[in-house]
């Protein structure tokens, strides 16, 4: 392959990467605090609706994109609700929720289909967007890819580096230790449902108004489930969710590609390397699990003391 | 005295439906398979709905998003038992729920889009969209400069296979040269797929983009690239007004509306229809304004030799991608080859796997 190919594949796999690395960060957060919220899709659909109706309305990208944020909280505050409060079981209502977001944004959004809203195009970034090859591949795109460019780092200063990003990874280890240190978990974990709901609400947002300007029932198509998978890719790193997410945004952009350029390869098989590779690559972390990092008390309810 | 009683209450019964019957209006229910609001499919079915609502003792609803299996069963079989007279299902998988519940409701008349199985009150009916599909293969091969032609496509199904080569015949009637290239995605509507598909063909050099998907993400992708499209189902410009050229599109209600005066006057037979152009049901959306006069000249005469009848588009010579005679010259392909299509014409790239 040449890099006349390889160059638009690249690019395309950054950008069908993105909607899925917000979600991937969002679900992260959410595990290091001890919650397994299974209900991503849900959450990231619910934001792909409110992004394009506040969009519609308003005229306003921005204020769409952080309203999709805040109802990526909201619905996420139902999880919080049912696990926290009522310690009811995680797995059953994280699938609860994944069920009711794509049921509730197919109801509400039935009568925006078929419309087009403002959103984000591509802005080539002056400079960065003239450096041959990483140019055209990092720096020709919407500005919410660029975004996804800063919020690694940031979310693993905050977990790693600073002290409430230590108790919520507390929250998540041991939370017999963190509760007898005088950490309020249940707080923490809180926080951590919210802000990753808040990550997953962006990432549907992405896909209405920057990859598509248009809404449609299913319109997440599963990058929600991709997404939940890619956690346990990432070892729970900022850092490699980024590489898990284009390697998944990649292959969904190469399968297309290799058809375009008339590969003699059957559809079908082509179709199938995004989920065959999610099979692997679960495989592969399983296999190699003394490097994985994921939170000792994940997916266990903080009972009351007394 | 508890027999009389019965009796009493079922000549009530009895009387109460005649007297309904007499006074009844004919209802009409559809079935969609997405919302109609898409620009697509559904959209264009609910448009020959819309056609029906002048008519004189008709009353028309319809249920839409309703997924293909038993959720369609279910919805077909409430419409049954609140008396719909006669339903139309739009969906190719609608076929087998509807065979069932046509035969528990033998009073009802059932009419399925796109299928093949039928039954004593059950017909099926589709419309010649290859037709209107080798028109806009036309335009493409007229107005592309790479002789490089992108075609989305959602499923390897006959239908969506024999779209693709009367898209290439007229590609090729006007531009011997251009090639077609196909990219599947396996969905219907998908706009976030659909795009990256066009984007993926137009990598590869294609300027002219059509589809056979639902959704307008295509001609989203052929407009940021400010190249030129094709659309389908329905008048898609709205979606790309500096990239549309033209789009094949439905027409059901002047269908929709002989069958339903057919009800009416009790001459409706279960059947399998397959109208064409000369009716009406398909049709070329309106051109943009890019496309020169002398195109636009050279397509509406195809057009007028397809409603005469004097081009039949799959009419022999036509080779395959091997390059071996598949309609032998001279020969009309019968319309079973056409409904069992597996196999892609001359110029045509990509596999029908």
């Amino acid at each position: 392959m040449e890099l006349a190919i390889i160059v638009p594949l690249l690019a395309a796999a950054v950008q069908s990467g993105t909607p899925i690395l917000y979600a991937t960060l969002g679900e992260i957060f959410t595990e290091k605090s001890g919650v397994l919220n299974l209900g991503v899709e849900g959450v990231m659909i619910i934001g792909a609706l409110t992004a394009f109706v506040v969009a519609l309305t308003t005229g306003n990208p921005v204020l769409a994109f952080v309203a999709a944020g805040l109802a990526g909280t909201l619905a996420s505050a139902i999880h919080g609700v049912v696990c926290l409060w009522f310690k009811g079981n995680q797995v059953v209502s994280g699938l609860a929720l994944a069920i009711l977001g794509t049921g509730l944004a197919d109801y509400l959004g039935t009568g925006y289909v078929g419309q087009t809203a403002p959103g984000f195009s591509p802005v080539a970034l002056p400079v960065l967007s003239g450096i041959p090859i990483l140019g055209p591949i990092f720096f020709n795109h919407d500005p919410l890819v660029y975004l996804t460019y800063l919020i690694p780092p940031l979310m693993w200063l905050l977990l790693m580096r600073t002290r409430p990003g230590l108790c919520l990874r507390a929250a998540g280890e041991y939370p017999a230790a963190a509760t007898a240190a005088g950490l309020d978990v249940d707080g923490h974990r809180w926080w951590g449902i919210l802000m990753g709901g808040f990550f997953m609400g962006l990432g549907g947002a992405y896909l209405s108004l920057a990859y598509t300007h248009l809404w449609t029932n299913n319109l997440t198509g599963g990058r929600g489930w991709i997404a939940v998978a890619l956690v346990i890719f990432a070892f729970w790193r900022p850092g490699r969710a980024v590489f898990g997410a284009y390697l998944f945004g990649g292959i969904m952009a190469l399968q297309l590609r290799l058809q375009a350029s008339g590969t003699q390869l059957p559809s079908s098989l082509l179709l199938m390397l995004p989920y065959a590779l999610t099979v692997i690559v679960l495989v592969l972390s399983s296999w190699r699990r003394g490097m994985s990092e994921a939170p000792a008390a994940l997916g266990v309810n903080v009972e009351p003391a007394d | 005295m508890r027999v009389l009683r019965a009796l009493a209450v079922v000549l009530l019964c009895l009387c109460c439906s005649t007297v309904q019957a007499a006074e009844k209006e004919l209802n009409v229910g559809f079935i969609y398979v997405s919302p109609i609001g898409d620009a697509g499919w559904s959209y264009a079915h609910d448009q020959g709905r819309k056609g029906l609502d002048g008519m004189a003792g008709v009353k028309t609803s319809y249920v839409e998003a309703v997924a293909e299996g038993p959720d369609s069963e279910r919805v077909m079989q409430n419409m049954a038992r609140k008396g719909y007279d006669l339903i139309f299902a739009t969906s190719f998988g609608y076929m087998d729920p509807m065979l069932k519940v046509a035969k528990q409701f033998p009073d009802a008349k059932f009419m399925h889009c796109s299928g093949f199985k039928m039954a004593d009150n059950m017909g099926n009916y589709f419309g010649r969209m290859y037709q209107a599909r080798y028109l806009s293969g036309m335009v493409a091969g007229g107005m592309t400069k790479s002789k490089t032609i992108g075609y989305v496509a959602a499923f390897p199904i006959p239908e969506v296979i024999r779209g693709i080569n009367a898209f290439a015949l007229g590609v090729q009637a006007v531009n011997p040269e251009a090639t077609v290239r196909v990219v599947w995605t396996k969905t219907w509507y998908d706009p976030a797929t659909e795009k990256e598909a066009a984007k993926s063909l137009l990598d590869v050099g294609a300027d002219v983009i059509a589809q056979h998907q639902d959704s307008p993400g295509p001609q989203e992708a052929a407009q940021e690239k400010g190249v030129y499209s094709i659309g389908y189902n329905s008048d898609m410009s709205a979606f790309a007004p500096k990239a549309h050229l033209t789009a094949p599109v439905w027409n059901w209600a002047p269908f929709y509306k002989n069958v339903v005066e057919q009800v009416q006057k009790g001459t409706w037979k279960a059947e399998s229809v397959w109208p064409g152009m000369e009716t009406g049901i398909v049709d070329l959306a309106p051109f943009g304004a890019m496309v020169p006069k002398e195109l636009q000249d050279k397509v509406m005469a195809a057009k007028a030799d397809i409603i005469a009848g004097n081009n039949k588009i799959f009419v022999g010579p036509v080779k395959d991608q091997k390059g071996e005679i598949k309609i032998a010259e001279g020969v009309v392909a019968p319309d079973a080859d056409l409904l069992g299509m597996t196999w892609f014409v001359q110029g045509v790239v990509g596999t029908t796997e």
